[in-house]
């Protein structure tokens, strides 16, 4: 009996929590005739694909389609990572390696300064933009994206570099490797893994930021997806299959590489607290 | 090492041959914390300090951004006029009552989750905690834009359920049965309400996350032997299991309050905009008053600094928290 009721709690918990995503996807491959009846079918009777043909094929705005913004974001995002994972893994390295009098205050800014409310830094950022003339141009974008991600992804990885037994980077040192290439053969393929998982993170941060987009893209060619999703469908409130169809591309890849790593996030964000 | 350190070293070595060369200080840690250091100078704590400048100037065109016109300095006046404005009061009003009610469900709805995946067999926990993790993982932006179809007034889910509702029983209890065309987000306080959903869907499943990790770092025989003695789950969660993991709540709570206090994209997606200032919160505020035409910069800052500086007393509860128990483990 009292399983029973636990395990009926746990399907409602499921169904709220899985639902909307459940829905957006089941939407999407709808037929307009079923999104719009008068009585909603929770399972698409005639799947179909065409919600998905009309965003990519269709032109947004003549000559841009969905995929351009697809790529906008892609590109946004990729640099983000390359940037942001090169220099945590130099700050990491230089946290969990070595003891340096500042090492403590560095860790507290790192912690500081993941706490500034970047909806506050909006107005300032757009100033610096403005007067270093990025202004309408993707590396704009990418330079902001990588002050967020930064501190978040030195915090991740310096636990990964800690991880890696210091006794194989002294082996290597003995046997005459220099400083660079214990850190190039023996720390870096080991670290990898954690560097990827990194990544991630920083990919997310950057795939799904929306109000800086938002703000410092003037060009609708230049949009990222989220700021043309705001823009295009937010407008036509009518075409749900096709913003529903927009939203599961926008979403799968985010989903996907969040389930690889969502178990660092929590060990990230609540520092020693949960440690056994 | 290199070969200049080592001839300082055979120096300082052949000044006091009896002791062992003294270690040089090490300048490679701080070469690899320099580019990082430089990025969060410019890219985090020079803008926090600008945004505070710029709170003291009347800041009213792109031009004066980009360097081609005056500054003029206005000193606190930006702050007067905010302070003195009974919009701002309420708008402030808004995001404390919001952030209070949000932390507060979350919170409960977590923990509850937590607890409960702790109870639930394998196969089912793993299948309730997959689901869990689909909400935390669907962007903010994307996660909004289904609530809203969800909500919407002709063909939304909602809608056709209160439709579906016999019609006396919804006459008597608000007034109208037919739904259709009903605007769920025009009345200010079912707008927070919607909000308030979509903020806890999203948010709910991290503290459950966090809290089953936290549960399973501690021995549950303790529980069980307070269950064995009598105690009803209400006890041995306010007897046992909070006490325990009184840490991670902490720091839970303040993660949440931090977060709830500034909720942008999903206010800005469910009201379409910056224009409907009935639902206004600290942060849409801020960037409506410097970004809607005509753009106010001064003022945004201004309303920015104090949205910092409420954040900044709770952050420092928050760093203040992880250092403690850094130093426990």
């Amino acid at each position: 009996m009292k399983k029973l009721a636990l395990n009926g709690a746990g399907l409602l918990v499921a169904l709220f929590a899985a639902f909307p995503v459940y829905w957006m996807i089941a939407t999407s491959l709808k037929p307009n005739r079923e999104i719009f009846s008068a009585t909603p079918r929770p399972v698409p009777a005639e799947p179909t694909l065409e919600h998905y043909r009309e965003i990519l094929t269709g032109n947004l705005i003549p000559g841009v389609t969905f995929l351009d913004f697809f790529l906008n974001s892609v590109l946004v995002a990729v640099a983000t990572v390359l940037l942001s994972g090169l220099v945590a893994l130099l700050a990491a390295t230089a946290v969990a390696r070595f003891r340096f009098t500042l090492r403590t205050s560095f860790l507290i800014l790192l912690l500081v300064v993941q706490m500034i409310p970047l909806e506050a830094l909006v107005i300032p950022l757009f100033l610096m933009i403005q007067r270093l003339g990025l202004y309408n141009t993707l590396p704009s974008l990418i330079l902001t994206y990588l002050g967020f991600s930064l501190p978040f992804a030195v915090w991740m990885l310096r636990g990964f570099v800690a991880a890696v037994p210091k006794e194989l980077e002294e082996a290597a040192a003995i046997d005459g490797a220099s400083r660079a290439q214990t850190f190039r053969k023996v720390l870096f393929p080991l670290v990898a893994p954690g560097l990827v998982a990194t990544s991630i993170f920083s990919f997310i941060t950057a795939w799904n930021e929306l109000i800086f987009a938002l703000t410092f893209i003037n060009d609708q060619q230049k949009y990222t997806l989220p700021v043309a999703m705001t823009f295009f469908f937010g407008r036509d409130d009518t075409a749900w299959g096709s913003v529903m169809a927009a939203s599961t591309l926008f979403t799968l890849p985010v989903i996907v590489f969040f389930l690889l790593v969502q178990r660092r996030m929590v060990s990230g964000l609540v520092a020693g607290a949960v440690k056994g | 090492m290199t070969t200049l350190t080592k001839a300082t070293d055979e120096a300082a070595a052949r000044e006091n041959p009896a002791r062992r060369p003294r270690r040089k200080v090490d300048r490679l840690p701080y070469l690899l914390l320099l580019p990082c250091l430089a990025i969060i100078a410019v890219l985090l704590l020079w803008p926090l300090g600008q945004v505070v400048m710029m709170s003291f100037y009347k800041l009213d065109s792109v031009r004066q951004l980009r360097g081609d016109r005056e500054w003029p300095w206005v000193g606190l006046a930006n702050y007067a006029q905010i302070l003195g404005d009974p919009f701002f009061r309420t708008v402030l009003r808004n995001t404390v009552l919001f952030a209070v009610a949000n932390v507060a469900l979350t919170m409960v709805l977590g923990t509850l989750v937590g607890l409960l995946l702790n109870r639930l067999g394998k196969k089912m926990a793993t299948f309730v905690a997959s689901c869990v993790m689909l909400a935390w993982a669907t962007p903010a932006l994307t996660g909004t834009i289904v609530w809203k179809w969800i909500f919407d007034d002709t063909s939304g889910l909602v809608t056709w359920l209160f439709n579906k509702l016999p019609d006396g029983l919804s006459t008597t209890l608000f007034g109208r049965s037919d739904w259709t065309g009903y605007g769920w987000f025009n009345d200010p306080l079912l707008f927070f309400g919607i909000l308030t959903l979509v903020v806890v869907w999203h948010s709910f499943p991290f503290i459950a996350v966090s809290v089953l990790a936290g549960l399973k770092s501690v021995p549950s025989e303790l529980q069980e032997a307070a269950r064995v003695d009598g105690a009803g789950p209400w006890r041995v969660f306010w007897s046992v299991t909070f006490p325990m993991l009184r840490p991670v709540f902490g720091i839970l709570v303040v993660l949440s309050t931090i977060w709830d206090f500034k909720v942008f994209t999903q206010q800005f997606v469910l009201a379409g905009g910056t224009q409907d200032r009935s639902t206004f919160m600290l942060s849409i505020y801020s960037y409506a008053e410097a970004f809607s035409p005509p753009p106010k910069y001064g003022l945004g800052s201004a309303i920015a600094v104090i949205l910092t500086v409420i954040l900044l007393v709770v952050t420092a509860l928050y760093v203040r928290m992880v250092l403690r128990q850094e130093d426990e483990s």
